[in-house]
């Protein structure tokens, strides 16, 4: 038997909004902190493909297609539990922050490349034959565009890497899934905490997205051409 | 350095049971993207009309999809709604309407995308030789579209598999929950055997989603 079949006990939900409040501080804490890693590791690899560093470059495209073709769960699992092993030890948070961090790093370097790779030679040329150096030509024409011809890319990954954060929980990481499973298992208020769980993933999420939009929208605009 | 526990794998079935847990995570995803290519097409069709509500309503369901983690959705499904409406939902069922839920939008977005990039020129000219609608659709953009979607939708499948990892966190037995198994089973003979199980799983689902993705960016390439 159900009993109270649809009905969501509001108090029950407010009692359970601090533990929610704190879960979301810790999942946006490791979440965006992954997403720095991730987009500093993008802009460096992406800069070792464009300029074709001999051996990096070989290490940085197997590190992409290693980290781009297998789940972020199986990475947290390898870092957390296969990587003491060998002993290298690190705190689920560090694990969560870093697993994020080279998974995104992954996705980012290969927006970055595609965006530098968009960029027509003669941009480059022109550049050149105005006189400027590579340096400058880079910075100021190149940069610009492959800017703006990546930022589509660049959000839809920032949002693909928050939403990601939600296998935390199985590196025992107590963030807003953890929580929801906990709470789920001892109390067994389930709709009441998935509830909660949905909008606290709304309020983590949907500011992102619309922010995103908006700034996509404005680093378009810069587009040359078209 | 003592054993990196590997040689567990070679124990009894162990191999093979992990191989049948790899099994059962690319089965759901194979069904939910099978479902998804399907609806996927239905679904980016109806958004390129010019309806207004329908508009709003994919727009609405898109969002959903891209917001809302695949787990969150996997426990409304799998706990949510058999607690509210009291039916039992089978883990594996459970975890195919998730993924074809989110894949059919993905899919959908990306049919509306190869869609709106066939130019306007195609249709009329179509139209010129004196064809009607659903002549339009079924010899002219269609064999472009999808010929254009096939390298996307390949690229699909990774990502469903990649994603189908989730699955352990509703109880189905698949790779991971194989893989702690067997660490668990034989934590006393091979303490180390973490390194190794966690390795083996890395790489086999390298193997498998590696040449998928390397398909999909060689037809891309190819049929540009």
């Amino acid at each position: 038997m159900i009993e109270e079949v649809g009905i969501v006990d509001l108090d029950v939900m407010t009692s359970y909004l601090p533990l929610y409040k704190e879960a979301l501080f810790l999942t946006m804490r490791v979440g965006w902190k992954g997403v720095f890693i991730a987009v500093m590791i993008g802009l460096l690899g992406s800069a070792i493909l464009h300029f074709k560093i001999p051996i990096v470059k070989k290490v940085v495209s197997a590190y992409t297609q290693l980290f781009r073709n297998t789940p972020l769960l199986v990475q947290l699992f390898f870092i957390y539990f296969a990587l003491p092993k060998i002993g290298i030890r690190v705190s689920p948070e560090s694990c969560g922050t870093w697993g994020l961090g080279l998974l995104g790093g992954a996705y980012m370097t290969e927006t970055f490349r595609s965006g530098l790779e968009n960029i027509p030679r003669i941009q480059f040329e022109s550049a050149e034959s105005l006189g400027m150096s590579r340096g400058q030509a880079f910075h100021c024409v190149i940069l610009p565009q492959a800017i703006s011809s990546s930022a589509p890319g660049l959000v839809a990954n920032v949002v693909f890497l928050l939403k990601e954060t939600s296998v935390f929980s199985t590196i025992s990481l107590m963030d807003l899934m953890f929580t929801a499973k906990d709470l789920i298992g001892m109390y067994a208020k389930t709709i009441e905490c998935l509830t909660l769980l949905v909008l606290f993933y709304l309020i983590m999420l949907l500011p992102v997205s619309i922010l995103g939009d908006l700034l996509e929208r404005r680093l378009r605009h810069a587009e040359f051409g078209d | 350095m003592q054993n990196l526990g590997i040689d567990v794998l070679f124990k009894g079935t162990n191999f093979v049971r992990l191989l049948l847990g790899l099994w059962v995570a690319v089965r759901i995803s194979l069904i939910s993207v099978i479902i998804s290519i399907v609806l996927g097409l239905i679904v980016g069709v109806l958004m390129t009309s010019k309806n207004k509500a329908l508009k709003a309503v994919f727009r609405v369901y898109l969002e959903i999809v891209r917001i809302m983690p695949q787990m969150v959705l996997l426990f409304i499904v799998y706990f949510g709604t058999t607690r509210i409406f009291g039916w039992n939902l089978d883990a594996e069922v459970s975890a195919v309407l998730v993924f074809s839920f989110w894949g059919t939008a993905e899919m959908g977005d990306l049919v509306r995308g190869a869609l709106i990039s066939i130019p306007k020129l195609q249709y009329e000219s179509a139209m010129a030789l004196g064809m009607d609608g659903k002549q339009i659709y079924y010899y002219v953009i269609l064999p472009q579209t999808i010929r254009r979607l096939i390298p996307l939708s390949i690229n699909l499948i990774t990502r469903m598999i990649k994603t189908t990892s989730l699955v352990m966190m509703i109880g189905i037995i698949e790779v991971l929950k194989v893989a702690q198994q067997i660490i668990e089973a034989n934590r006393r003979s091979s303490p180390n055997a973490a390194f190794g199980v966690f390795a083996v799983v890395f790489v086999l689902y390298f193997l498998i989603c590696w040449p998928i993705s390397r398909l999909s960016v060689y037809l891309e390439k190819r049929w540009s």
